[in-house]
């Protein structure tokens, strides 16, 4: 059940990344370019997104457990970090860069050309290295 | 267009659809460089079917709905080296902030997190200024 629930949720985030035309990194590039010609688009997908999705998470107050059992996702640590201001910050420069964030390459793998199969490798790439960069980074702040 | 915003809106509503449909059953947090970094780092491979499911159907409804309804533009540079360095900058950036656009932006604010307000915030900020240098400054994108 796990994994046909998952496929439901993928095919609906995939199609709705399709639809919203969020995998046109031109449209992407655009809401980022606020100096020149500004595309709203953005803004209405994440709001049509935080509708169903707030609604969703009022609803697993009312139940004790997910459909297929175990637990809801706890509070996250409300800390927040030097690593989620460092990432989010590298993130930010590459989206803005290349108009493309991990959900909308997967979804445009099929018909993005070989220009999205290069951002992805390059991707998982940077996935891969991840656990070293962050050791790194506590290392460096350590010493100081 | 002006019809943009009706798709971007209708769009935005199946994503967070589909973030409801991953929290509501199965109990997890549908955010995209999670669910494909922990088949990366090793990290979700207890879960790595539900992965693959998911990763599946975010591949499969687009190339459907394309070969349906007609390609769409995705306007994806043509530049080798911003293509690299800017997934190597996705790839890294979001494991280490714990999330990306739909973890931090749809889910995180939607439960008024405010890890995920402030990822938002700084990965908005950071684009925007990025675009800015790259596209206004510099001519490169």
């Amino acid at each position: 059940m796990r994994t046909l629930f998952a496929l439901l949720a993928g095919s609906l985030f995939g199609a709705g990344l399709h639809i919203s035309g969020m995998t046109d990194t031109a449209k992407v590039q655009g809401w980022l370019d606020v100096f020149g010609d500004w595309d709203p688009t953005l803004a209405f997908v994440m709001g049509g997104a935080i509708l169903p999705m707030a609604l969703a998470w009022q609803l697993t107050r009312l139940r004790r457990t997910p459909l297929v059992g175990g637990s809801f996702p706890p509070r996250p640590d409300p800390r927040l970090g030097r690593n989620l201001v460092i990432g989010s910050v590298l993130f930010g420069a590459g989206w803005g860069l290349a108009g493309l964030c991990p959900g909308p390459a997967v979804a445009s793998i099929s018909y993005g050309g070989p220009g999205v199969v290069v951002f992805m490798l390059a991707m998982l790439a940077g996935m891969a290295l991840a656990p070293r960069t962050r050791s790194y980074l506590d290392r460096a702040i350590a010493a100081e | 267009m002006e019809t943009d915003w009706i798709h971007g809106l209708l769009g935005g509503l199946m994503i967070g659809a589909g973030g409801a449909v991953y929290l509501l059953a199965n109990g997890r947090i549908m955010g995209a460089s999670g669910i494909i970094g922990g088949l990366i780092d090793g990290s979700g491979r207890d879960t790595a079917a539900e992965r693959l499911s998911f990763l599946a159907g975010v591949i499969a409804l687009p190339l459907l709905l394309t070969l349906a309804f007609g390609g769409v533009a995705t306007h994806v540079t043509g530049n080798l080296a911003v293509l690299v360095v800017a997934g190597m900058l996705v790839g890294v950036g979001t494991r280490l902030a714990n999330g990306c656009t739909s973890g931090h932006g749809v889910c995180g604010i939607s439960r008024l997190s405010l890890r995920g307000i402030v990822a938002t915030c700084f990965y908005i900020g950071a684009g925007g200024i990025t675009v800015a240098l790259f596209r206004h400054l510099l001519g490169i994108i």
